[in-house]
């Protein structure tokens, strides 16, 4: 296997903008509509290359989601881009009515998701966001790791027809996914062979998850690690195929534990292999004030809550 | 088209109360009230292609954004022929393409965007209005709302970025009726002056005194559609009755969601001879 290494220090939310910019130079029905977030979420250099095909709607997301949907009729494919809670728990009828239940082809792509927004606090922080969003019929739902995964899936999701909530974060964090992976909607990538326990984590988690993985070799415990960027449709078959032969898991995410991708692994797993599981997530609580590292730490959703949770899990299977 | 609009009128609100009164639920009030406007859109005013396709180029659109009244939604579109009047039938019955709001989600051809949950239509409308800009359709986008879905604030939103993008391809008419389920639009919440909210937000604002009269809503549409492109949006504040057409619906807000009974709806028919053949 490949041994990841941080290429250097970059945000995911740039690896959204310059997808958009890649593709507001090669698909002409891409629009990008923004509520005054454009510098946060990095579509200046769309904007500026393509100002007829930027939409600034202000400080209305309900309104940007309706016009979102109602530029799909025409061909269209529109790119929201705000903060994670205003992209999800702020318009959640607007994206249910107008995009979901009329399937509109929109991508609704949202930053600073998670705790790791930082000192702005919990009225930005939402934790929520995946659960609201995978309840969703019809929904796809991305969470990405790093730079290049996320500039991949932003190019990617253009191809695909259909509503799509595109999940990334605030702060620099490693750059490890080779840029040349191909992204592929709905399939988990094997980062590490293991056999003692399986770890899946999606976000910025996938990089912690590595990081415990090399700790975990060093006191003798094998950690299989998948990234799950695509929580909805769920690949079910990579983690099951790990679990058979690990005979456990843990689950990572920067989410609460009710909604997140854990549980969804879990229903995977009741219904097929019902295994031990642990959620690396928060404990139903809103987040508060600090660094991205500070509140990581605070919360359990880094490399030394994995190990620890291994070393536990493996002697409960 | 040689047709009696007249004719048109009468069958669909026959289509309306027969349709409420099968399954015993529905909104025909407000069905009533727009049963003229809906028919001088579909029959005189837009230029529409009956081979639907979701992404309408060079047609006008319009967009239903108070949806309840999907009953006179329906029977206008079967009667111009997007699909087969016989389906009327199966208005909010299990495995309908007709659900009890319009939803894209059964395929049922005319409807392009789910409405019922109030206040988000103008939005949309909005975006379809720009993706004609983008893609330099010079056709038209047509939306109407009702009175009290104003009070939904993302009706506000929609109505600042419209003026403020110059967005001159749409139509939007508001069908004031003056009522709502809770009772009249002036008790539960009332709006103040519509056409100087209109005006300050900087729309062109158009009254149509007679919502119920043809004629006048046929004089105001073709006015309307001569101003278009001119850097501003267009709104039309038309005056209705609910439960127009059948005595004992008008003049209150009880029949907005409430569907006759057998007997009523023996008197309501009896006012509204068929003409073109129930479904």
């Amino acid at each position: 296997m490949i041994k990841f290494t941080d290429l250097g220090k970059k945000d995911t939310r740039s690896g959204f903008g310059d997808g958009l910019t890649e593709l507001g130079r090669t698909n002409n029905d891409v629009v990008a509509l923004c509520a005054d977030l454009t510098g946060s979420l990095k579509m200046n250099e769309f904007k500026k290359e393509n100002p007829e095909r930027f939409i600034q709607v202000g400080i209305a997301e309900a309104n940007m989601m309706g016009i979102a949907a109602g530029l799909t009729i025409g061909g269209k494919i529109p790119f929201t881009g705000t903060f994670a809670n205003f992209s999800t728990g702020r318009v959640y009828d607007q994206i249910r009515q107008s995009i979901a239940y009329s399937n509109k082809n929109v991508k609704i792509c949202a930053s600073h998701a998670g705790i790791t927004l930082g000192e702005d606090g919990a009225t930005h922080q939402i934790l929520e966001d995946i659960g609201l969003m995978k309840m969703l019929p019809g929904m796809t739902v991305v969470n990405t790791c790093d730079y290049n995964q996320t500039k991949a899936a932003t190019i990617e999701i253009a191809k695909y027809k259909g509503p799509v909530y595109l999940r990334f974060g605030r702060p620099k964090v490693p750059n490890f996914t080779n840029e040349k992976e191909k992204f592929q909607i709905g399939k988990g990538i094997l980062m590490q062979e293991g056999s003692d326990v399986t770890i899946v984590a999606t976000g910025h988690l996938v990089w912690q998850a590595l990081k415990a993985g090399e700790e975990l070799k060093k006191i003798g415990i094998s950690a299989e690690i998948i990234n799950i960027h695509t929580i909805k449709p769920l690949d079910s078959k990579i983690i099951l195929n790990s679990v058979a032969k690990t005979g456990c898991l843990i689950s990572a995410e920067e989410h609460n534990y009710y909604g997140g991708l854990g549980e969804s692994i879990s229903r995977v797993l009741a219904q097929n292999n019902p295994v031990p599981q642990n959620l690396i997530a928060t404990n139903d609580t809103f987040g508060e004030s600090g660094t991205p590292e500070q509140l990581m730490e605070k919360y359990g959703l880094n490399s030394q809550s994995i190990i620890k949770s291994a070393s536990e899990i493996i002697k409960r299977k | 088209m040689n047709i009696n609009l007249n004719n048109i009128t009468t069958q669909v609100r026959r289509d309306i109360l027969r349709m409420v009164h099968q399954v015993n639920s529905g909104h025909p009030g407000g069905s009533l009230g727009c049963t003229e406007f809906l028919i001088a859109l579909y029959f005189k005013i837009m230029k529409i292609n009956l081979e639907f396709d979701m992404d309408g180029d060079k047609e006008d659109l319009f967009f239903l954004s108070n949806g309840h009244i999907s009953p006179v939604f329906y029977s206008v579109l079967a009667r111009r022929g997007y699909f087969p009047v016989s389906e009327l039938k199966t208005f909010r019955k299990l495995n309908s393409r007709l659900q009890g709001h319009p939803t894209t989600h059964e395929g049922l051809p005319g409807i392009r965007i789910a409405s019922g949950s109030l206040g988000q239509g103008l939005s949309v409308s909005i975006g379809a209005a720009l993706s004609k800009k983008l893609n330099k359709d010079e056709s038209l986008i047509f939306t109407l709302l009702g009175d009290g879905e104003l009070q939904e604030g993302q009706n506000w939103e929609a109505i600042m970025f419209a003026a403020a993008k110059k967005v001159d391809n749409i139509i939007v008419t508001i069908d004031l009726n003056g009522k709502q389920i809770d009772g009249s639009t002036d008790d539960v919440l009332p709006m103040g002056s519509l056409n100087e909210k209109f005006q300050s937000f900087g729309w062109k604002v158009l009254k149509i005194k007679e919502g119920n009269n043809l004629e006048k809503i046929l004089e105001t549409l073709t006015h309307a559609k001569s101003i278009t492109k001119k850097s501003k949006p267009i709104v039309i504040l038309m005056y209705t009755e609910m439960g127009n057409g059948v005595d004992f619906m008008m003049n209150t807000h009880a029949w907005h969601g409430v569907a006759p009974n057998d007997e009523q709806l023996k008197n309501a028919l009896n006012q509204n001879p068929e003409t073109l053949g129930d479904y």
